[in-house]
């Protein structure tokens, strides 16, 4: 009885149809002292056991970097000063999102989808109490994303992923020298007329490695130790510098 | 490989990528200051890290580091010539302690109100504004005296002879009352605890117009005390805010240890009234810029404070 309910709920999955297979240019970014950003090629292709149905698919694939909270502050003239007046508190904004598209994002993914899968990069951006803060709460979002984007950390890359016979895709996500290190979640959606039909993720791994990572630590686990390493070497370079151009002046 | 001579560096801390080079020329013109003036020269090397990029946390914290390696140098070639005042810079640091215990507090409840960075800005904007005018004026004058022969008269007797507690500082010549530079001490303590900066700037005028100290015994003397402060506020971020970025320190210091040897030995070739009056403009033009900054509107009226902090 068992077996048989269990076909029946696997053969009425119509999601699984259609499932990716994925692959990635690399699944770690190692940050290292010469770190200058990153490309990363995901690629991959759509796995069926049927014929390719009539109405086309379209891929969506983002990366997000760890979210963290972030506060928009506004400046407003005061007496003849710029200064900071209204600002709206943020309760998770992506440090890093990326969202790459095989068409123009609102025509493959309905509004109801995108709010439910989180996929636009306004909704990216969790935002429960802000509209509390201030009366134009958007106006603020819009200027972090704003932003964001001029310094490439949030990206809009639609129609850029090459989609080829409905079946490979392609696209390459540059990520900017100034990662924040962790888990960059990617997530890969077929859609069709707007709505999602198969979802896939994996994790890219952005990790401090040798010197970066040995100083990063060492800050937060021994922070007395870390403050008197870094005056130690500051003096010693002050000093030492001071001895050799001493003995420079002399000769 | 680009054709263009670059180093991208990726600041461990910070968690930003900036060119090595234009850390090292930062981080000697900067020296050349210190090594000039006696100005730890953080009140421009904090705004120009902002400007490249460098959270405002970390920057002042990195400052801090940065200061005590490029004071140091210049500190051990003035010993070497023996123009450190070191029971002056003694009775000032242990004013400078205490100014800074204080000035944290103080940062912190303004910090609560909310309004803490336009406070920075208005103190850089009315301290070297004023500090910068008076001493434009001065050396100005004293310049048109030494051209007419005139001598430049002895320092009067003032309100630094009348205090009690009386004390003899044979290298600056003087006999004075140590509350007075005490009082120095501690109000550049609070100074560089809010604006995060050594507080050369502040304390070199106050020492030649308010204690009477002879110039050539100020700037020792000031990096003396700056040391030993900045060593303190270094230690008080490292371990409360982990905000201290040492790979950014070691490429300022670099060229700040050089230009400091360099700055050194143009500040012995040069008249004490030009020194004053450069150092004038310098206040000045940062001054100015601050102040735009305040009056002119922004391109970019918003801002994005990250959860780490910052002021």
């Amino acid at each position: 009885m068992l077996r048989v309910a269990l076909l029946l709920w696997l053969a009425a999955l119509p999601l699984r149809a259609e499932e990716v297979v994925l692959g990635l240019s690399k699944d770690r970014v190692a940050i290292t002292a010469t770190f200058e950003g990153s490309d990363i090629l995901i690629f991959g292709a759509i796995k069926r056991e049927t014929a390719i149905p009539e109405v086309p698919l379209d891929v969506i694939i983002t990366v997000s970097g760890p979210s963290r909270p972030a506060t928009v502050r506004r400046k407003e003239r005061v007496l003849g000063i710029w200064v900071n007046t209204d600002s709206v508190d943020l309760d998770a904004a992506p440090t890093f999102y990326a969202v790459a598209t095989s068409g123009p994002l609102e025509e493959v993914l309905s509004d109801t989808e995108d709010l439910r899968h989180r996929v636009s990069i306004p909704r990216a951006i969790r935002s429960v109490g802000a509209a509390s803060m201030a009366a134009d709460a958007e106006n603020f979002t819009d200027a972090l994303i704003r932003i964001r984007k001029r310094q490439d950390a949030y990206q809009l890359l639609e129609n850029r992923v090459a989609f080829d016979e409905q079946t490979l895709f392609r696209t390459a996500i540059s990520m900017p020298a100034n990662l924040t290190e962790g888990d960059y979640l990617t997530r890969i959606f077929l859609t069709r007329e707007g709505r999602v039909v198969s979802q896939f993720e994996t994790v890219i791994d952005v990790r401090k490695v040798g010197v970066e990572r040995w100083l990063f630590t060492l800050s937060r686990e021994q922070p007395l130790l870390y403050g008197l390493m870094s005056l130690a070497i500051a003096i010693a370079a002050g000093w030492g510098a001071s001895a050799v151009f001493q003995v420079l002046r002399r000769s | 490989m680009r054709l263009t001579i670059d180093m991208q560096i990726y600041l461990p801390i910070a968690e930003v990528s900036v060119n090595a080079f234009l850390l090292l020329g930062l981080g000697g013109i900067v020296g050349i200051l210190s090594g000039m003036f006696g100005v730890g020269g953080g009140f421009l090397m904090t705004p120009l890290l902002f400007f490249i990029g460098i959270p405002p946390a970390v920057a002042v914290a990195t400052e801090a580091n940065q200061i005590v390696a490029s004071s140091f140098s210049g500190v051990l070639a003035h010993l070497r010539r023996k123009t450190v005042d070191l029971r002056m810079g003694t009775v000032l640091l242990i004013g400078g302690l205490i100014g800074a215990a204080l000035g944290v507090l103080l940062f912190n409840y303004l910090k609560s109100l909310g309004q803490v960075d336009l406070l920075v800005r208005l103190c850089y904007v009315v301290f070297l504004g004023v500090i910068g005018g008076l001493m434009f004026i001065e050396s100005l004058r004293a310049i048109r005296n030494t051209r007419r022969g005139v001598k430049p008269a002895r320092r009067k007797h003032g309100l630094v002879h009348k205090l009690p507690f009386k004390m003899r500082f044979r290298t600056s010549g003087l006999y004075i009352s140590v509350i007075p530079p005490l009082l120095v001490g501690v109000s550049v303590g609070v100074l560089a605890a809010i604006m995060g900066v050594g507080g050369g700037f502040v304390m070199v005028p106050a020492m030649i117009y308010l204690l009477g100290m002879p110039t050539k015994v100020v700037v020792g003397t000031s990096l003396f005390q700056i040391i030993f402060v900045t060593a303190f506020t270094t230690l008080l971020h490292a371990t409360t805010n982990y905000t201290v970025d040492v790979a950014l320190a070691v490429l300022l210091l670099v060229g700040g240890v050089v230009g400091a040897q360099i700055g050194t030995m143009l500040g012995t070739r040069m008249k004490a009234e030009q020194l004053r009056i450069l150092l004038a403009m310098m206040v000045l033009a940062v001054c100015a810029k601050l102040a735009l900054d305040l009056l002119l509107t922004p391109s970019e009226v918003y801002s994005i404070a990250s959860g780490a902090g910052g002021h």
